[in-house]
């Protein structure tokens, strides 16, 4: 790993004031995927802004008929948080299914959802929930949020602060992991939202989408039998030595039927 | 680049040392303060070998970095004996045999004793699927397994 400056932000403030004054700098929130980056060199930032103190950034709560996870909430207090479990049952499950226990104790929702690596498991969850992206300075749909591989609609130095959930009347998440990296190698969230019906596909493809053809069919039929003659295309999809992009179409299928299942 | 005066508690004792940022926390209890208990494995956040407990929260101290746990409390494998009395884990592990190389079994011990306290009644699936981040390519898991069931009724009391 290349040296960086280390700073420790005290507030959000701070975190901003410490950002904005180094030539290329990031933020750290759990580290579960910024230091490994960082130890196989693949980014040099001057200047490390670290966010493990901002204890106003953790916590879950309920506001209107919206779970609210702040950004610094860890996977763990995700998946055993009472709340997320009698509320969104299934986000609670997919946050017990983020790495392991022990970079569960140390990753966050916030970092999760900034670095929007193709095969995280939370993008998956915000956008078939619907959820709402809260930052330093604006709030933003998840549709508008994941733009592509390992990037987001955040502007520089943008700082997320939380995630609005809507509870949905029923909400599924199952994937197929990498049995090494425990990774989704495909992952379907779907959720059945007051606009309906909300398929979102993650690990298949360079960031997380929608899957319009399966909503369609769900909200006629809310069961796996909607969706299980429905075929996506291969097309575009992520190919690697794990799966093939046809193998991770057909699992598309596989893991929204076992999700609504589920 | 700089250099950052840290200070923190391991195994109960206050320690202090300069670090670098990029200093990893397995590194300072290593190579700054001799604690050569905790391995590191793959250095990839996988093995588990460097598991140590932060505040109370077992965690991988190949991906900490020291700087970012200045004022924390640390628990090594070094820290659990008291006196010649082992830890209820590791005595179950000398028990149960849960170990052949020894590499993995400071990480096992380490993680095994934060899956006991979050939840002391696991099952043997439960116990196997808390292992996840961490490897053994010795024992095949087996007599880990049956040294963690011992351990969490030794826990439990």
């Amino acid at each position: 790993m290349y040296d960086f400056e280390y700073h420790r932000a005290a507030s959000v403030d701070d975190a901003k004031s410490k950002f904005g004054g180094a030539d290329d700098a990031r933020y750290m929130a759990g580290g579960m995927t910024l230091l490994p980056v960082l130890k196989q060199r693949l980014d040099q930032p001057s200047d490390l802004v670290d966010l493990g103190d901002l204890d106003d950034l953790r916590g879950i709560s309920e506001d209107g008929g919206n779970v609210v996870i702040k950004a610094m909430t860890v996977h763990h207090a995700v998946n055993t948080s009472d709340l997320v479990k009698s509320k969104i049952p299934a986000l609670a499950r997919l946050a017990g299914t983020i790495g392991d226990p022990m970079v569960r104790n140390r990753g966050t929702i916030g970092g999760s959802l900034a670095n929007n690596d193709p095969a995280a498991s939370y993008p998956s969850a915000v956008l078939a929930l619907n959820a709402t992206i809260h930052t330093d300075r604006r709030t933003i749909a998840a549709d508008d949020f994941f733009e592509g591989m390992f990037t987001t609609a955040l502007d520089e130095g943008e700082l997320i602060t939380g995630v609005s959930f809507p509870v949905p009347e029923a909400a599924g998440y199952m994937h197929f992991p990498n049995p090494a990296s425990r990774y989704p190698i495909v992952g379907v969230f779907v959720a059945k939202t007051s606009d309906g019906a909300r398929v979102a596909v993650t690990g298949a493809g360079a960031c997380v989408y929608r899957v319009p053809e399966m909503e369609e069919a769900l909200n006629a039929n809310w069961s796996p039998d909607a969706v299980a003659g429905i075929k996506v295309s291969a097309d575009g999809l992520n190919e690697d030595i794990h799966a093939s992009a046809e193998y991770r179409a057909h699992l598309v299928t596989v893991m929204a039927k076992r999700a609504l299942a589920a | 680049m700089s250099s950052y005066s840290i200070k923190m508690t391991v195994n109960g004792k206050e320690v202090t040392g300069e670090v670098e940022g990029r200093t990893l926390l397995v590194q300072f209890l290593r190579e700054h303060l001799g604690l050569t208990g905790t391995h590191v494995g793959c250095d990839t956040t996988q093995c588990g070998a460097c598991a140590v407990h932060v505040d109370g929260r077992a965690m991988k101290s190949c991906t900490l970095l020291a700087a970012h746990v200045d004022g924390s409390d640390v628990v090594t494998i070094e820290g659990l004996a008291d006196g010649d009395t082992l830890h209820p884990m590791q005595e179950a592990f000398r028990e149960h045999h849960a170990l052949q190389c020894g590499f993995c079994t400071p990480g096992m011990v380490m993680s095994a004793i934060g899956l006991v306290n979050d939840n002391p009644n696991m099952s043997e699936k439960e116990v196997r699927h808390g292992l996840e981040g961490n490897f053994c390519r010795c024992t095949g898991y087996h007599n880990i397994v049956e040294a963690i069931l011992a351990a969490q009724q030794t826990m439990r009391g």
